[in-house]
Order: structure tokens, then sequence, then C-alpha cells
């Protein structure tokens, strides 16, 4: 009873906050709006009983959302704050698609016959996650190492904009490199 | 809390994120989108796990989850930061032509 | 899998747990402005912080333009609230509000919200010093968080579990600061990070004019500045139960050891803030990465091969 209402409040929080990221003005609003969201489904994860795929999602997306404002604020050229406007192209369509896509989405939900449940969850259920991907689903974690690495290298490589000529000279001979920062450990 | 509810919450989320992602001009926007609809994929594969097979192989799907939003977030960001420093835009609109 | 030590108590306990806290953060107040007196050469100021609470609490509020006063309070409120939420899975001698069978990884997540809590705190006020004070903190927290994320992998590799009481079981004969002080200290720098103290306060430094608390009066800074306090007891509390044996020692009960220990940790944290210089964001980020980081990776390199010659 109290975990069904927790779920239905935390559900209606999600939502509205989801809502929110596209109706306000202010981008730091939006960008929050989007971690209360997250904070909320990661709630509901907690309730659905996977105690550290809940928490996670907290963690990560707090502090994702944290980052994102910055972006929000370095990358809006006007702010949206100061100066109200519409800042969206084929609102209709695009309205018409997602209103299409719910309907469509929770229909199937409502009419399809889910199957009975099979077996029960693990005692700890964290433990076992962990058994499962350093054993059975190894492989899995094995690709995602590989691609968040890939990942990493790559969004540095897009995102820099000085080379490695621009730190040590043409030749790549010049020590110490030159850097607009000094950095902390003696350069 | 059934698995029917929990999946129509995630089937809003998804089609909420899904206007934004449609509908913005910001880059940045348009991710946050994008992150909307990957939180109703999580909340349903959550409700999938606890109402149908709660054995742990199904968790590392929402793992999988995680890590693709977070591969999503570093290479829109990336792409994000290039594009304004090329063009001092942040506008989908105005960056057309990288899709032909 | 050790036995379970520790004991979950019920919710109105809460009460007592946000006394001790409040308690701990007045007497970290008291201690900090005392050493600041006599580093004058001045007797006395430990009554410093009553006095101040007594003249923000008359204060009158000020506002700025346009100020965003949602965001401005969830970011000062939220403090206060964060600490509160940390101290729910640290143990009290063999007590908890929460053993949680993640706590440790529920302790990480309080300590990310303040990324967001001291940014939104500087974003609110719409003052340049204060959003200064905001960003310098994010730059701050790209630094210490991944470090400190990886000193706390330490004791739950040892433990073989993410749960607070099992790590305190682990530790039965041997604490982990023994065998781990690399974790210890890159903890202890996290913990001055997510409390905005001593050498990681440049968010509130004065050559910004206070930074994130240059627009806050009255109660408003009354509860940030305590917020912060409760964040330096807490994370001095955490660093019992994991490194530090919990409630474990001779004579005294649990809860009393519990207590002398975050007593000691939080009088160092205080006393080492007037004896280190501060870390200028741009300069940190590269300590953070190139010597925090991998000397934690080291530590837990070395945890991990210590559990397995042992198993």
């Amino acid at each position: 009873m109290l975990i069904g209402i927790a779920f239905w409040v935390l559900a209606v929080v999600a939502v509205a906050a989801g809502v929110a990221v596209f109706v306000v003005d202010s981008m730091a609003r939006a960008t929050y709006a989007l971690a209360l969201s997250f904070i909320a489904v990661g709630v509901q994860i907690l309730l659905l009983g996977q105690s550290y795929l809940g928490v996670i999602t907290i963690l990560m997306m707090v502090m994702e959302m944290a980052v994102m404002a910055v972006y929000m604020v370095m990358f809006m050229g006007m702010n949206p704050a100061l100066m109200p406007m519409d800042m969206t192209h084929g609102k209709k369509t695009a309205i018409g698609a997602s209103a299409g896509v719910f309907v469509l989405l929770a229909a199937g939900a409502l009419l399809i016959p889910w199957p009975e449940r099979r077996g029960v969850p693990p005692e700890d259920v964290t433990a076992a996650l962990g058994l499962e991907i350093m054993g059975e689903k190894m492989l899995v974690m094995a690709v995602i190492g590989p691609v968040m690495v890939a990942t990493i290298v790559a969004g540095v490589v897009l995102a820099a904009h000085r080379s490695r000529y621009d730190r040590f000279g043409d030749d790549l001979r010049r020590r110490p490199a030159d850097d607009p920062q000094a950095g902390g450990v003696g350069r | 809390m059934t698995l029917q509810t929990v999946l129509v919450v995630a089937a809003a989320l998804f089609a909420v994120g899904l206007y934004g992602a449609l509908s913005q001009q910001v880059v940045v926007m348009v991710m946050m989108g994008l992150e909307l609809m990957i939180n109703g994929v999580l909340l349903a594969a959550a409700g999938f796990w606890w109402f149908l097979a709660p054995d742990p192989s199904g968790q590392v799907l929402l793992l999988v989850v995680l890590a693709a939003m977070t591969v999503e977030m570093a290479m829109g960001f990336a792409v994000a930061t290039l594009v304004h420093r090329r063009r001092r835009t942040d506008m989908t609109d105005m960056a057309e032509d990288l899709a032909r | 899998m050790p036995e379970a030590v520790v004991m979950t108590v019920p919710g109105y306990w809460a009460v007592l747990a946000a006394v001790l806290l409040g308690g701990l953060a007045v007497f970290a107040a008291a201690l900090d402005a005392g050493l600041s007196d006599r580093a004058q050469g001045l007797g006395g100021g430990w009554g410093a912080p009553l006095a101040g609470t007594a003249r923000l609490l008359r204060q009158r509020r000020r506002t700025t333009v346009a100020a965003d006063a949602v965001l401005w309070r969830v970011g000062n409120a939220g403090m206060l609230m964060g600490a509160l939420l940390m101290v729910a899975v640290v143990p009290l001698g063999w007590w908890a509000l929460a053993d949680l069978d993640v706590g440790v990884v529920w302790f990480n997540a309080v300590d990310v919200m303040v990324w967001a809590l001291v940014w939104l705190a500087g974003w609110g006020a719409n003052s340049t010093h204060s959003l200064v004070g905001g960003y310098r903190f994010l730059a701050h927290g790209l630094a210490y968080e991944l470090p400190l994320m990886f000193a706390l992998v330490a004791p739950a590799i040892a433990a073989g579990s993410l749960s607070v009481g099992d790590v305190v079981a682990a530790q039965e004969g041997l604490w982990f600061v023994v065998w781990m002080p690399v974790a210890f200290v890159v903890f202890l720098v996290g913990v001055t990070g997510f409390s905005v103290w001593g050498p990681s306060a440049p968010a509130l430094g004065a050559d910004i004019a206070g930074g994130v608390l240059s627009e806050l009066s009255g109660v408003d800074r009354l509860v940030f500045l305590a917020g912060r306090y409760a964040f330096l007891a807490a994370g001095a509390a955490f660093s019992v139960p994991l490194f530090l044996g919990g409630g474990a020692g001779p004579v005294l009960p649990g809860w009393a050891w519990s207590l002398v220990k975050t007593a000691a940790v939080l009088g160092v944290l205080v006393w080492l803030r007037r004896k280190l210089p501060a870390l200028r964001p741009d300069r940190f980020m590269e300590i953070g990465w190139v010597v925090m980081l991998p000397a934690a990776l080291l530590q837990d390199l070395v945890v991990a091969l210590i559990v397995v010659g042992k198993a």
C-alpha cells in the first residue's frame, strides 16, 4: 500500500519534471528538472528491488546534470531566461508523433497478456549482479569496457582544440609543453 | 504498482523525451530529450526485471542501458563543443549539412 | 562473508542522529573559531558560533535582482538535508539507522548531490561572484570525485561487500587504515572537497568576495554554513566505519568510540584548515588526475591482491 502510494507520487514527479524540462524558461531549471526526473526514477528502481542500480542511477545522473547545466549556459547563444522565446521547430509534428508513440506503447503495456513471474529475486541482488557480470555475462562487460575507453578518447579528440603540435611545437621537441594553464604538478 | 502501471509511466517518460528530441533546436536540449527517452527505457527494464524474470542476468541489461546513456552524453557534448567552435552555433538547423 | 555486527534501529532514532550531527557540527565550528582567535593571539573565541548564529538569525535577508529564489533555496537548504541523508548509513557503535546493502554507494550518491547543491546556491543569486564560486566548485569536483570513488572502493573490496556493516565487521583485528593509508588520505581530501572546507574552499574564497557565500545573508547564510559543517562532520563520521574500525575499542562502549573517533578526525580536518594552502581549481585538476587517481587505483590493486592472496 505504502509502496503503491510512493510509486504513484514518484511517477507524477518524474513525468511532471520531464515535461517541465521543455516548458520552463531558465536553463538551470530545465537541467535540474531533468535531474529531478532521474532521481524519481532512481527511487522507483529502488522500489522495484534493485538497490544498486537505483542508487547508481541517482549518482550518475545528478553528476551528469551538474555538468549538463554548465554546457547549457555555455552553448545557449541567447538566454531564454532573460528573453523568453520559442526555440523549437516542427512543434506540431513532434507533439503528434510523441502522443502517437505514447498511445501505442501504453496500449501495448495494458493489452498484451504479460506472462507470469518466473523465479524469485536472489537474496542479495547486488552480489548476484556482481557475480553475473564477472561470470556468465563477462562478455558484456568486456565489450562495454573498450567502448567506454573509445568514448573517452573520441570525446577528447573531438572536443580538444589544441593538438600535440600546439603543445610541443612543429617538430614535437619543445619541452616543457606550451600549455595555457600550468597545471599542478610542478610544470 | 503493477507491471502495467510501471510500463505506462515509462511510456509517458519516453513520449515526453521524444517530443523534446524532435522539437528542440538547441543541441543540448535535444540531448536532454534523448536522456528522458532512455530514462523511460530504464524504468521499463527495471519493471520487466521485477515483475517477469527477477534473475540476476536481467539486471545486466540495466547496466548496459546506463552505459549507453553515458556514451551518448559524452559524444553529444564532444560534438556540440566541436560544432560550437567551428560555427559559433548550437542549433541543429544550422548543422543540417552534416546529415548529407 | 563475516557475520553482521550492525543492528538497524527504528526510524525515530533519526532525531538522535540529527542532534548528534548538529552537535558535531557545532563542535567543529567552535573549534575553528577558537583556533582562529588563538592564531591572532586572542583568547577565547569558542562561543563565536553561538554569537554568529544569533546575529544571522536577527539579520534581515538580502535578495538580489532577478534571483532564482527556488533554486537558490534548494541549494542552501539541500546541504543540511544531504548531510542528514549521509549519516543515515553511518553506524554509531553497533546501531545504524539503515544498513543498506549498498551503503557505500549511497554515501557516494549523496556526496555527488553536493555538486548540484553548491552550483545551485551559486547560480540562484544571479550574481557574478557567486556564480564564479559555483563553477570553481564544479572544477574541484571533477578533480576530487573520481579519486574519492576509487578510495571508497578499497574498503569495499576488502570487506567483499558494499554494506557499511560488513565493512565494519571485516575490520575485526586490523583496521583498514593500517593497510590502506593512501585510500584514507584520498578519502579525507574528498571529504574536504564535498564540504568545501580548508584547502578545497576556493569556491568560497575571499578573492571572489566569498564566492557562493557572497550574496547569502541572514537565515540563508546560517543554513548554508551549518550544512557545510554538517557535511564535514558526516564525512568524518563515515571515515570511522570505513577505515577506523567503527565502534571497536577497549573499555568504552561502541557508540562512545564512534563519537570519539569521529571527533578526532573532525578535529584534525578543522585544524588542517590553517596549515594547508588553498588548492587552486586549475592546479588541483592536475593533482587530482595525475597524482591522486593513480595512487587510489594502485591502492585498490594492492588491496585486491591481498584479498585474493588471503582467500
